[in-house]
């Protein structure tokens, strides 16, 4: 039985930018993308479920974010998780890597008794792959970062490989552990019909009208939501206030001009095209 | 300005990872205009064997400490190491290459020393801030590389920042520092060793961005993998190397290891041809540093052609085979 924590973070769906979400001057509107789960927290989910389903265990996803990242909460609990917490607080806005692992390395304290913690590589919304080291640090795990196959696993320990760029590593690693999960680790299973239809009710409490609430709380709908004073945080570590790294800057970027030369398709205007390749750049030997 | 970098070696051939020099330089730009040292902090087996050419791009000592047990990535053990060699030191500005190293270890120092640290950074430069005196501005995309956003870490210290490979430059001439390498003294504690290595498997590397002057990439609208062949031959007439799209990875078309752009290599040759790639900014985000870029595709709107230099509007498919044709005929 491990008790199995994954990370999850919902993030803007910055791989589909559509035509909706462009603003007239050609950037992008930020506001306008959809909310995703984030890709790689979906493998790390997989994971945790697959680990779950053949020694046992309990599956707790939890996310720091807004109110509505419940939404992932709830595609967790429709593939399996067993439990899932939503941590938000209007104090934690503008947290950085170091604020936002502080807070769910607390959150995983919390819980307590943690033998696997198991986070996606990075968020595709900001790519820095640092949230997950971080929390390891905090929490005094032992760590395996780019984590690109589960190979075996028991009650004592875990086999896995990491892509060490030039060469994979095949590592064995004892309890407690965080791993971060690429997108090649696996494929992530789909919602669940039964889960679907058992958690087809869940919510945040503020969700539920207050004729609704005795029998959401009966039926065991409301999913948790801890915040600062709840989790017992210091509030100089969190959010802005917390956080090192402050944003300068913005630029939206946009497409340069450049000097285009342009060629016809005519054969003698691909031989000219040839030509001028040749000229420049063709190693001549 | 003191600087520290993380030098790194490419753990199957015991030479320094270029992104090791690249940074070096660039910290040596950062820091000496005023006044600062560069300091190189390594842990491992044992030194990389070309460590003397640091010494050529402005490093003033390098510090190490080696020991068998640290011939990999043993996490925890790299952190307390290079946590400890960095607070001797007390930089300003701390730079990791963006490796599958430097991007394990780096945050975990970071958390540590409870500073802020900005991972892959495409720019990076010093300038006042308010009344804070110089700090350090780290420029890097996000949000999926639809912005570029520039990060300062003003009231702590040291400012941390990533660099992927590739992405600072080396200069042509180069420095004549004398060579200083430094045993650093660590009290090395077994406990830090918490995962077993079992095995080491390299990965067949078919791929090298970095001594081709060319590059020849295809998108999704090569079509197939059959068509990628035509690629694949355009590359070779040219004596250049073969990139992809991630649309044209994940088709099937063509190996990840082929894959340029955000998520891929970043690569900067003399010149790129961009066939039947639609120039997202992912993939701009690899391979618009380009002395040259050249695109092929049948969108005369494609993005593409908004950072060309050179451009026709047509099939693939039709139009490689030509060149192909006049490459022989011109070689
Ligand atoms: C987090 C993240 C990371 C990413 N990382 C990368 C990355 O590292 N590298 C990368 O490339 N992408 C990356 N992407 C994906 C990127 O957003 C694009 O989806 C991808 O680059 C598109 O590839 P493409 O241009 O080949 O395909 P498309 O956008 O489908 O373009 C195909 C082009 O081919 C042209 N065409 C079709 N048929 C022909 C023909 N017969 N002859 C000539 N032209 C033809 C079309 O006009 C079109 O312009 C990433 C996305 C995300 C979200």
């Amino acid at each position: 039985m491990k008790k199995i924590v994954v990370l999850a973070k919902q993030v803007p769906d910055t791989a589909n930018v559509t035509g909706d979400a462009m603003k007239a001057d050609g950037t992008v509107n930020r506001a306008a993308l959809p909310a995703i789960f984030n890709p790689e927290d979906l493998n790390a989910l997989e994971m945790a479920l697959m680990i779950k389903d053949k020694i046992g265990g309990e599956v707790i996803v939890i996310s720091m974010g807004p109110p509505k990242a419940v939404e992932i909460l709830k595609h967790s609990l429709y593939m399996g998780a067993d439990r899932v917490m939503l941590i938000t607080d209007r104090k934690f806005a503008a947290a950085d890597t170091l604020a936002t692992s502080y807070v769910l390395a607390e959150a995983i304290k919390n819980i307590g008794n943690v033998d696997l913690v198991l986070a996606g590589r990075q968020a595709i919304d900001g790519d820095t792959a640092q949230v997950g080291p971080q929390v390891a640090d905090k929490i005094g795990y032992n760590q395996v970062t780019y984590v690109s196959k589960l190979k075996e696993f028991t009650d004592d320990y875990l086999i896995v490989e990491r892509d060490g760029e030039v060469q994979t590593e095949v590592i064995k690693t004892a309890y407690p552990v965080l791993l971060t999960v690429t997108a090649e680790a696996n494929t992530p299973r789909y919602p669940n019909c039964r889960k679907m239809l058992q958690y087809f009710r869940v919510d945040l409490k503020d969700n539920f009208s207050e004729d609704e609430l005795s029998v959401a709380k009966e039926n065991d709908w409301i999913i948790p939501t801890c915040t600062i004073d709840d989790l017992g945080l210091e509030e100089d570590r969190c959010g802005l206030k917390g956080s090192p790294t402050k944003v300068h800057k913005i630029k939206s970027i946009m497409l340069k001009g450049g000097d285009l030369k342009m060629y016809g398709t005519e054969a003698t205007d691909i031989r000219q095209l040839v030509r001028d390749i040749m000229k420049d750049y063709v190693e001549v030997n | 300005m003191k600087s520290v970098v993380f030098i790194e070696k490419n753990p199957l051939s015991n030479q320094l990872r270029n992104v090791s020099l690249e940074l070096t330089h660039k910290a040596y730009t950062l820091s000496n205009p005023l006044g600062g040292e560069v300091v190189g902090i390594f842990t491992g087996d044992s030194l990389p064997e070309n460590c003397d050419e640091l010494f050529q791009f402005g490093m003033s000592r390098l510090l190490y400490f080696t020991d068998e047990r640290l011939a990999h990535l043993h996490s925890i053990a790299y952190k307390h190491i290079l946590e400890t060699m960095i607070n001797s030191e007390s930089p300003d500005i701390v730079l990791f290459g963006a490796t599958h190293t430097g991007r394990d270890v780096a945050p975990l120092i970071a958390s540590s020393l409870k500073t802020g640290m900005t991972a892959d950074c495409t720019q990076l430069y010093i300038d006042d801030y308010k009344d804070k005196g110089k700090i350090l501005y780290q420029m890097r995309p996000a949000f999926g590389g639809n912005i570029l956003a520039t990060i300062i870490t003003p009231d702590h210290r040291p400012m941390m920042a990533t660099v992927r490979e590739g992405v600072m430059l080396l200069p042509d001439e180069r420095l004549n520092f004398p060579v200083k390498t430094e045993v650093f003294p660590i009290d090395f504690n077994e406990l830090w060793i918490k995962s077993e290595f079992l095995e080491i498997v390299p990965k067949v590397k078919k791929v090298d961005f970095n001594s081709a002057n060319i590059v020849v990439s295809g998108g999704a609208g090569v079509g197939s993998e059959e068509n990628f062949r035509l690629i694949r031959e355009l590359a070779r007439a040219l004596g250049g190397e073969v990139g992809a799209s991630r649309a044209a990875v994940d088709f099937g078309f063509v190996e990840k290891d082929h894959q340029v752009g955000q998520t891929g290599s970043v690569v900067r040759p003399k010149l790129y041809i961009a066939c039947g790639i639609s120039g997202q900014i992912q993939h701009r985000a690899g391979m618009e540093e380009s002395q040259k870029i050249i695109a092929i595709n049948k969108d005369p709107d494609a993005p593409i052609f908004n950072i060309a230099h050179m451009g026709i509007v047509g099939d693939l498919n039709e139009i490689i085979p030509v060149m192909l044709r006049y490459l022989k005929e011109e070689g």
